[in-house]
């Protein structure tokens, strides 16, 4: 299986997750370590980097107490800005912070459904790229959008497949697939992904990755559900470097339409 | 309002089973009479919303009273202007001994109450105290009289993040009842104060209305009206202030000292207190099988709305209530000036008796936060001290 390559960076995983609303670190961590994942993505307003025992950065560290390594690297983002503005400023605490120049680019300003600001996430990417981050922005499954912030230098580009946190799976399919055919950088499907089947699906479509987080952080054992996105995403991934065989939603003629002019 | 007695089990039934978002009518049928007979259904449908929305996951904040002054007459409260108590603002020494005590107990988010004073505890006192708080918590809330919108943008800069302000009761004639004197007694100033919030850009507004308060409608229930006032109260702002996020709390009138004849819903009960001049007043207006009834009904009809519960409610209720909507509870609050730095000094230099007096309310559930956050924990949850960023609200003038 090849290998997901963002910003000149090899990952093992096609599989990125999310680290909110499980009800323990504990189980944040034992999730990602089954779910294989090898990028983590957490947002700089859940963590308190001046607070040298932040529970949360603990149980990401790459060692934590006698457990399994971890597999990952941590990608902060800027959940909870509204503006261009203060995602830049986010962006620069975050790499102080962590010490890393990647950003996931989040910018709501609706916090009710959570959606994207097309106008905003292109401005703040592109002065993002300027100040030499790796730029990873959430936004809508907008074709055009997503050419314009590869045009200013994103690392990759992350459409939504449906509404955050919804588990609708892939409502914006069509323009998906649009996306991947179009993009020439890494197209990570983020947020809508309720089950690993969506996961497969997107995989098939060829989506270079996948971002998963309600999904396992909710579900009832989400241990098992981390490791079920894993091989989800593995078997979706196979399936599209086999290359699927083409549906056919008719029958084929029996007789060929073109013997006569043989 | 006699659509809300009105609503049928089916009324119900449908609100409870569409697939499509649910309407201010799915929300009368929810907290309807009829709605009741439904209440396991509601609870497990609101338990499973809740944690798709807000995962297994249950925010702690703390409460900081910074005066007890007030010139308003609220009958039901205990800083109104007409009972007899100590009162006091804090100094800024003072406010920096609280800040420690909350610092230290793990609270990273806070809310600031005070009364309506404005020569004490007006925009003057803001100013000077605010600079000072907001460098210890990543979120700060204000719970203070109404303010006009330049005050309201002021407050935001020197960081104020939430502001909450609860209508008490959307009936005028009630409102004017309760609230017979000072600026509180003005019904549309106050009711008007979530739109100057969401002009001045305020990032999250608290809405509420003390449960049990007012004269009671015809099945003997005032919440059920009073509740759907504030249901399309927020569905109104919701549509208008669409970057603004939204928190409901739900206050049931607890238990409070007062000097003097005051009764609520005309009902005084013996609580055996000593003193014959305090007596304890209470209102049974709202079940705890109602109050569940009435959270579901929220976070069914409205599941990315912020639920918050607050240390009136008993232990048992709480420990309960957490699975069914709740996002936001505080723990180990003190509702007296001064409360968590100066508590054991305070029962040995004034009698208890004082001591209560400056309370606004009785706390039900007085576990301290880490007992709190245990009992999280063994219920599955995982306790959210921080869940926003200082330096989201640097912008722009800071950089």
């Amino acid at each position: 299986m090849d290998s997901l390559i963002i910003a000149g960076k090899i990952f093992s995983s096609r599989l990125l997750t999310g680290t909110g609303k499980f009800g323990s670190c504990k189980i944040m961590r034992e999730s990602l370590i089954a779910s294989g994942t090898s990028l983590v993505t957490v947002a700089l307003k859940r963590i308190d980097p001046g607070n040298g025992e932040d529970e949360i950065l603990k149980y990401l560290s790459k060692t934590h107490s006698t457990e399994e390594n971890a597999t990952w690297d941590l990608l902060p983002n800027t959940s909870g800005v509204r503006t261009a503005k203060e995602a830049v400023f986010a962006a620069r605490l975050a790499r102080e912070a962590l010490e890393t120049n990647w950003i996931k680019l989040e910018i709501h300003p609706d916090p009710k459904y959570l959606l994207p600001d097309p106008v905003e996430t292109l401005k703040a990417a592109e002065e993002l790229v300027k100040l030499g981050f790796i730029v990873l922005p959430y936004c809508h499954a907008d074709v055009v959008l997503c050419k314009k912030l590869e045009e200013v230098g994103c690392a990759a580009v992350m459409p939504l497949g449906s509404p955050i946190g919804s588990n609708q799976g892939l409502q914006m399919k069509s323009m998906l697939e649009i996306i991947i055919d179009q993009s020439n950088i890494p197209v990570v499907v983020d947020a809508g992904i309720g089950a690993p089947s969506d996961a497969s699906l997107a995989m098939e479509m060829g989506a270079d990755a996948v971002l998963v987080n309600t999904a396992i952080a909710v579900s009832q054992n989400p241990v098992a559900m981390g490791k079920a996105f894993k091989l989800a995403v593995e078997a979706g991934r196979l399936a599209f470097e086999a290359r699927l065989g083409v549906k056919i939603k008719h029958a084929e003629a029996s007789s060929p339409l073109t013997a006569f002019l043989e | 309002m006699e659509s809300i007695f009105l609503k049928t089990s089916t009324d119900v039934e449908i609100a409870l089973r569409k697939t499509t978002k649910r309407t201010l009518e799915d929300f009368k049928a929810l907290i309807s009479p009829s709605g009741g007979k439904f209440l396991e259904e509601m609870a497990g449908l609101s338990y499973n919303l809740t944690r798709k929305r807000f995962g297994n996951t249950i925010q702690l904040y703390a409460p900081l009273y910074l005066s007890n002054e007030c010139q308003n007459i609220c009958t039901y409260c205990a800083f109104s202007f007409d009972n007899k108590i100590k009162r006091i603002t804090l100094t800024e020494e003072r406010i920096m001994e609280e800040v420690s005590v909350l610092k230290k107990l793990g609270f990273n988010h806070i809310l600031i109450v005070t009364g309506e004073a404005i020569q004490s505890v007006g925009m003057e006192y803001f100013r000077k105290m605010l600079p000072l708080i907001r460098p210890h918590f990543s979120h700060i809330s204000f719970e203070v009289q109404p303010l006009d919108e330049p005050d309201y943008r002021e407050l935001k800069s020197l960081g104020v993040n939430t502001v909450l302000v609860y209508q008490e009761t959307y009936n005028k004639q009630d409102y004017k009842l309760f609230h017979p004197r000072g600026k509180k007694s003005n019904f549309y100033f106050r009711l008007e104060t979530p739109d100057r919030l969401g002009k001045a850009d305020i990032h999250k507004i608290g809405l509420g209305v003390l449960l049990g308060l007012g004269k009671k409608d015809k099945q003997g229930s005032t919440w059920r009206t009073n509740s759907f006032f504030c249901a399309l109260h927020l569905h109104y702002l919701e549509k208008i202030y669409w970057k603004t996020k939204f928190s409901v709390s739900f206050p049931r009138l607890r238990p409070i000292e007062i000097a003097g004849p005051v009764l609520i819903n005309k009902k005084k009960v013996d609580n055996g207190a000593t003193n014959s001049s305090t007596t304890k007043y209470f209102d049974e207006g709202i079940s705890d099988k109602e109050l569940v009834q009435l959270i579901c009904a929220y976070r069914i009809f409205n599941p990315e709305l912020e639920l918050s519960i607050s240390t009136r409610e008993s232990e048992s209720f709480r420990d309960n209530i957490i699975n069914l909507g709740v996002t936001t509870m505080s723990a180990g609050s003190k509702t007296n000036p001064g409360g968590y730095s100066h508590s054991n000094n305070f029962e040995k230099i004034t009698s208890s008796d004082e001591k209560m007096s400056l309370q606004q309310f009785e706390i039900s559930d007085e576990r301290s936060p880490k007992i709190i956050s245990e009992m999280l924990k063994q219920k599955g949850f995982e306790p959210v001290w921080k869940d926003w960023d200082r330096s989201f609200e640097l912008i722009p003038h800071e950089i």
